[in-house]
């Protein structure tokens, strides 16, 4: 059967740094897949890639039976494929609130002056967006600034923004980085309950082991942006290619961001 | 729920109905002003603060909400000006009817905007503070250069053919009615899905952009709604002064004026632009016309010492710093309160504040 | 005709290069600090009060009287930057900043205005009246002696920037600040001595500037707005930049004064326009970074 998300060969140089060399990877519907490799391998920029916030140099990004390998980051939103940034970009002044409406607005259209200016259209959209906020667990916070927030409360706040538009897919780029225990089993049980709840496909770039090898089916390892293994966790934990990639990797490249 | 003193508060804690009473309370006091106050170097003051109010208030629509400073909107003052002026001249209209040009200066000072902003728009922050600066002087050179703008010695307006002990009263209300006007725009932007974009773009444009949020057509909607309101409230600044020139019209301090005024009342915040206009240009005026500060120089080494004192010791205006300090003194009896960072289960019962500790990183 | 205009480009670079002058220190100062310092225009009207002081008064040669003004400036700019700059942080630090550099220009503008008055000086010499007559074209002494300081001054910034270990701090500050902090560097001293550096040239921008122009204390306006336009042109905190948008800028306004000399100013303000349509980020700008 056909990935829901793949890309193809892709190719992205930074000046004279090699952020992407090839790099080919195939997310099932349904799954949640992870993607993991050293430092400079270049998982963030294959996120940014595939989410429209780069262009490729080379190769193609497939989402299901479509391209969208140059699609701006708006229409691949639009398209049903959401994404978290590693770090949390919020709107530090609006409420948390109110930075869940911004997500929620995208999704459709003012149909005349008084929806533009008006709330009420928004009563709806402001249920959904509590309903997610009380999801993750953060929705007593729902009236204050988000630059207020802390940093694990953030991450909540990413995860929920994301979840507004109803994505098929979501990227998540390290959702479990910097982040206490207790909110890191947190959140693998909300990415579990949606993946089986409503069959969201999911792909996270994670450097946890321990959090990747125990919710993803599907591991890919990346290095020096090429796609080296990919497979079950047992299968990937004990690749002698995967070892040698964190290891083997004494050449410092920068992260290519 | 806990309330911690640390914890930014999106709203004042100010009750509605206090709120509301307030501003019965302040709107009739401005009615009133020139029937109490009927003293015409008084009721000056009254005007030119509310011309200041409406401008500061529109200014502040686009770039308090967006984050992008604008020091070109002298542009439309000045073409607002100009604009009431060269039609009334060319059109020869006379007497009251002349205050039927402001919705043709509120064109065309609509007009203007949209081009400009289409140009300025596509860069950002520093660039287009300068892009701006351009615009201003070449509408300024402009003024000078063309013949039909009067050249430096500007325009003149019609004679108004009014006791000069009332003069000032209709202009009031006039100035009172846009400053009104634009208050409510200003608040109806404020909590509009279309203000929660602007200020969307001011936090993050880009991601605003990648949410879906138009953000050129955002921008520019602000922007000629801004420049509109300022156009408009410039011609009723020119009709009251009965002249126009381009040093006045386009008046390199006065962008700058208001951005002092949004950013005294607290920046962003609309009765923040209102309080710091004023505050300001009843001061300035009540400065300038001071013997002493008539040469120039002190004035403007005042005026600059203003400034600095209000950035470096209010850097976030007087509205948030005052807030700040009537809560301090509010809590001073009080112990602290550790910011309380939970994260309750999801969708099940919440757990009080106080039980459960699980924090965030750091 | 084409005599004219070649000697009106001559000329044109040759002003062109005392701009760059000033605009260099400008766009130093952004590449480092971040912030637009606009007081930049009337700190060079400081810089020929002080020159026309020293020169009036003390009967010190304007070039000589350099060495005295240049140190003094670099002074004055690092207290500017002690007293008011140094402490402004937070989400309005743009306008904050705008604000705070306007408020010096008023005060230094004020002062100006007490101590010299009101009305037009220059500054003169026994070469700022004379031309050399030169393959047809007539080149006024000071725009050459101005030029040769000018590049003077710009390869001595340059040597600093790229040869010197500061320097090696201040291009790094310019990259990424939170990696120059990173690596030990001291920020805040980098920021100061490098606003110390971008008024300091003001010194010799300002000589120049009032040896060929008459100046008051208002002269700062109209020269901070181009020195705005130019650094914009030029890429913002891009030296080279500000070198070749100096020289094209005051080239091109020359040229169209031979026409027009009321309208070379707007032409101005319209090829900056014009070319950020094209190029938002300028001759040779990077993209703006977006962090407050």
């Amino acid at each position: 059967m056909t990935a829901l998300l793949r890309t193809d060969g892709l190719v992205k140089a930074y000046g004279g740094v090699q952020a992407l060399n090839g790099a080919t990877i195939a997310v099932e519907a349904g799954t949640v897949a992870g993607l993991i490799g050293p430092n400079g391998s270049g998982k963030t920029t294959l996120f940014n890639v595939v989410t429209g916030y780069e262009r490729p140099d080379a190769g193609e990004v497939w989402f299901g039976d479509r391209a969208i390998t140059n699609l701006a980051p708006d229409k691949v939103f639009a398209a049903g494929i959401g994404r978290t940034f590693q770090l949390t970009r919020i709107f530090p002044r609006l409420t948390v609130l109110e930075n869940m409406l911004i997500a929620a607005q995208g999704k459709d259209r003012p149909r005349n002056l008084l929806s533009w200016f008006g709330r009420d259209a928004w009563t709806h959209h402001r249920r959904h967006a509590l309903e997610l906020l009380e999801f993750v667990g953060i929705e007593r916070h729902a009236g204050i600034l988000a630059g207020s927030l802390s940093y694990g409360q953030r991450k909540l706040l990413e995860l929920a923004y994301v979840l507004v538009a109803d994505p098929a897919v979501i990227l998540l780029d390290e959702p479990a980085g910097g982040v206490n225990p207790t909110l890191i089993n947190h959140i693998a049980d909300r990415i579990r309950q949606l993946n089986a709840e409503q069959g969201t496909t999911f792909l996270l770039v994670e450097h946890n082991m321990e959090f990747v090898m125990g919710l993803c089916s599907t591991i890919t390892v990346l290095e020096s942006g090429k796609d080296v293994v990919s497979g079950p966790p047992d299968i990937v934990r004990t690749d002698k290619r995967v070892l040698d990639a964190y290891l083997g990797a004494d050449l410092e490249e920068e992260d290519p961001r | 729920m806990s309330e911690s003193p640390g914890r930014q508060r999106a709203l004042p804690d100010l009750a509605p109905v206090f709120k509301g009473g307030g501003l019965v309370a302040l709107i009739a006091i401005a009615v009133a002003f020139p029937q109490v106050y009927t003293n015409p170097a008084v009721t000056n003051y009254g005007v030119f603060a509310l011309i200041y109010v409406t401008a500061a208030s529109g200014w502040n629509i686009f770039s308090g909400n967006t984050g992008y400073i604008s020091l070109g909107q002298a542009v439309f003052y000045g073409s607002g000006a100009y604009a009431m002026g060269v039609a009334a001249r060319d059109w020869n209209i006379t007497g009251t009817m002349v205050f039927a040009l402001l919705p043709l200066a509120m064109a065309v000072g609509a007009a203007i905007a949209v081009p400009f902003g289409l140009v300025a728009l596509r860069v950002r922050r520093h660039t287009f503070i300068v892009i701006t600066i351009a615009f201003f002087f070449i509408f300024q050179l402009m003024a000078f250069n063309f013949s039909w703008t009067g050249g430096s010695s500007g325009l003149s307006s019609p004679f108004l053919n009014w006791p000069a002990a009332s003069y000032n009263t209709p202009f009031y209300y006039i100035a009172f009615a846009f400053a009104a006007g634009t208050i409510a725009i200003a608040w109806l932007v404020r909590r509009s899905r279309f203000g929660l974009q602007l200020r969307a773009i001011r936090d993050d444009e880009d991601r605003a952009r990648g949410l879906g949020v138009r953000a050129m057509r955002v921008k520019l909607s602000a922007f000629v709604i801004s420049g509109t309101i300022t156009a408009g409230i410039g011609a009723v600044w020119f009709y009251y002064i009965n002249q126009v020139e381009p040093q006045t019209g386009f008046d390199p301090l006065f962008d700058l004026t208001l951005v002092l005024m949004a950013f005294l009342g607290g920046y962003g915040s609309i009765s923040g632009a209102v309080l710091g206009a004023l505050i300001i240009e009843p001061l300035t005026l009540w400065l300038n016309a001071q013997p002493e500060f008539s040469s120039g120089s002190l004035s403007e080494i005042l005026l600059g010492g203003i400034f600095l004192i209000v950035v470096l010791f209010m850097p976030r205006g007087i509205i948030p710093t005052s807030g700040e300090l009537i809560t301090r003194l509010r809590t001073r009896g009080r112990a602290a309160i550790a910011p309380a960072t939970t994260i309750g289960p999801a969708s099940g019962t919440a757990p009080t504040p106080s039980s459960v500790v699980s924090g965030g990183a750091q | 005709m084409a005599q004219e205009i070649l000697q009106e480009i001559i000329v044109g670079i040759l002003v062109g290069g005392v701009y760059a002058l000033m605009a260099v220190g400008l766009t130093l100062i952004f590449g480092v600090l971040d912030i637009i310092n606009i007081a930049q225009g009337v700190l060079v009207i400081l810089g020929a009060y002080l020159s026309y002081s020293l020169s009036t008064k003390a009967h010190i040669d304007l070039f000589v009287g350099l060495l005295i003004t240049i140190p003094v400036m670099f002074i004055i700019g690092v207290v500017i930057h002690w007293a008011f700059i140094r402490r402004l942080r937070g989400t309005e630090r743009t306008a904050m900043t705008l604000l705070v550099t306007y408020a010096v220009a008023l005060i230094i503008e004020g002062v100006l205005y007490k101590i010299y008055g009101a009305d037009d000086v220059s500054l003169s010499a026994s070469y700022t009246g004379t031309s050399v007559h030169l393959f047809g074209f007539y080149l006024p002494w000071i725009y050459i002696y101005g030029f040769i300081l000018a590049v003077a001054l710009v390869a001595l910034i340059y040597a600093l920037l790229y040869r010197t270990r500061f320097g090696r701090s201040v291009r790094a500050t310019m990259q990424d600040e939170t990696a120059a902090r990173l690596v030990g560097i001291d920020v805040n001293r980098v920021a100061a001595l490098t606003f110390g550096i971008g008024v300091a040239v003001t010194a010799a921008g300002g000589m120049v500037f009032g040896a060929t122009n008459a100046f008051n204390p208002n002269s700062g306006y109209d020269l901070i707005s181009r020195l705005l336009a130019i650094i914009i042109l030029g890429g913002l905190g891009s030296i080279g930049g500000a070198l070749a948008a100096s020289v094209f800028m005051i080239t091109v306004e020359s040229v169209v004064t031979i026409w027009s000399p009321d309208w070379a100013v707007v032409v101005f303000y319209v090829a900056l326009v014009v070319v950020l349509l094209v190029k938002p980020t300028g001759f040779l700008g990077r993209k703006e970074v977006r962090a407050q």
